[in-house]
């Protein structure tokens, strides 16, 4: 099985964990995620504004790149999912939108939002299988409580993004399974860590993490995973809890004995 | 409601596609907002105000740099009017005008931090500066 794969610009710089133990788990499951040759950074937010396209043409690029190499590009980081998938959705709805795209570019071949984008949990639950992931784990996270956090981006809005009910989300829990581990339910997990106000608001932020910990930390949580590397730096911000943070490829790496 | 109020309230219904008719004034938008204790106007504020033509009040407010983009008032609005997207309209109306960068490149070094993600700063570079 072979996927384009788009890291996004964090993947290359603070999250380089997040990346590496996603490409070597893909490697252990047979998955091969071919890096697409030249991306853009996706801007990190979608614009909902109607009337903006410049701001949205390097995820086209990134889409359209892909429709050559096979038609599915595999996402990780929940920013760069919400936005090349939410950019895709309005290539394909917005014909309006796709013709100005189109004309301005002017590419050989012109993008219509053909192709699939697939996150990384979305590659484990449809294509692998969590019974199947659950079969080639050689070092389980037995009796492990791990609460797993959506945050935002991952899920919203769902009608869009369809990777899992918005509010009601099993998607990590799922995968928890798989690995070994013990899900933790909790009220906050799809709540907002903050976001990129951390910037210049850092006490806004540590005041919704600390929101988010304090609720997993309640239903017992002993680790916390995300896909999101702003959520995984805004909840480390945070002061007097214990739970570690992670991304889940590291869990998964590891549950898959391919960490170190 | 003058000119120059009318064309802004056009231009951020346009640019945002919300039809602020919809609102039914439940509050859940507030209600689940984040910011909400941040905010001098709040989610549901700015849709009424919007339908009023009060654009100007909520343009300089702080309000409009306190949404996080979090999409809870999109999801969790009962009648699909999606206040996040008004939110960002008022916002790009103010931030497109000549000078009103809200975040210049200059001012970065010194917010930094040895783990500051990338993906803080290209997203608030979207949000506050045009």
């Amino acid at each position: 099985m072979i996927y384009s794969y788009y890291p996004g610009c964090t993947l290359k710089t603070k999250a380089k964990e997040l990346d590496r133990y996603a490409r070597r788990s893909a490697e252990a499951l047979g998955i091969t995620l071919n890096e697409l040759p030249e991306w853009q950074c996706c801007g990190g937010a979608y614009t909902t504004a109607q009337d903006e396209i410049a701001t949205k043409l390097a995820s086209v690029r990134a889409l359209a790149a892909a429709e050559q190499e096979g038609g599915e590009l595999v996402t990780l980081c929940s920013a760069c999912h919400n936005v090349l998938k939410r950019v895709n959705h309005d290539l394909l709805t917005d014909g309006e939108f796709a013709g100005k795209v189109n004309r301005y570019m002017n590419p050989e071949q012109p993008y219509g939002g053909k192709t699939k984008v697939v996150h990384y949990l979305e590659l484990l639950r449809d294509t692998v299988g969590f019974d199947e992931l659950a079969k080639k784990v050689v070092k389980p996270f037995t009796g492990k409580k791990i609460a797993a956090y959506y945050g935002c981006l991952l899920l919203r809005p769902g009608k869009v993004l369809a990777m899992d009910d918005p509010e009601n989300p099993v998607i990590m829990e799922d995968f928890i399974r798989a690995i070994g581990g013990d899900p933790v339910i909790y009220p906050y997990r799809n709540e907002c860590c903050g976001g990129y106000v951390t910037l210049e608001d850092q006490a806004l932020a540590v005041k919704k993490s600390s929101a988010v910990m304090e609720s997993a930390e309640g239903f017992g949580a002993e680790l916390l995973i995300t896909a999101c590397p702003l959520c995984l730096y805004n909840l480390n911000k945070t002061d007097g809890f214990g739970t570690e943070v992670h991304y889940f490829t590291e869990l998964l790496a590891e549950a898959l004995g391919v960490k170190d | 409601m003058d000119r120059e109020t009318n064309r802004v309230r056009e231009q951020v219904l346009r640019m945002s596609g919300v039809n602020v008719l919809k609102c039914m004034r439940c509050g859940k938008c507030s209600g689940t907002c984040p910011s909400y204790e941040e905010m001098d106007y709040h989610p549901h504020e700015f849709v009424y105000m919007v339908e009023k033509g009060e654009i100007d009040k909520l343009m300089a407010s702080e309000s409009v740099y306190k949404c996080l983009t979090c999409f809870a008032c999109v999801e969790r609005c009962p009648r699909g009017v999606e206040p996040a997207k008004l939110i960002e309209a008022v916002r790009l109306e103010m931030v497109r005008k000549q000078g009103q960068n809200r975040l210049k490149p200059d001012r970065i070094p010194a917010l930094l931090d040895e783990e500051l993600p990338q993906q803080a700063i290209v997203t608030a570079m979207r949000k506050y500066t045009k």
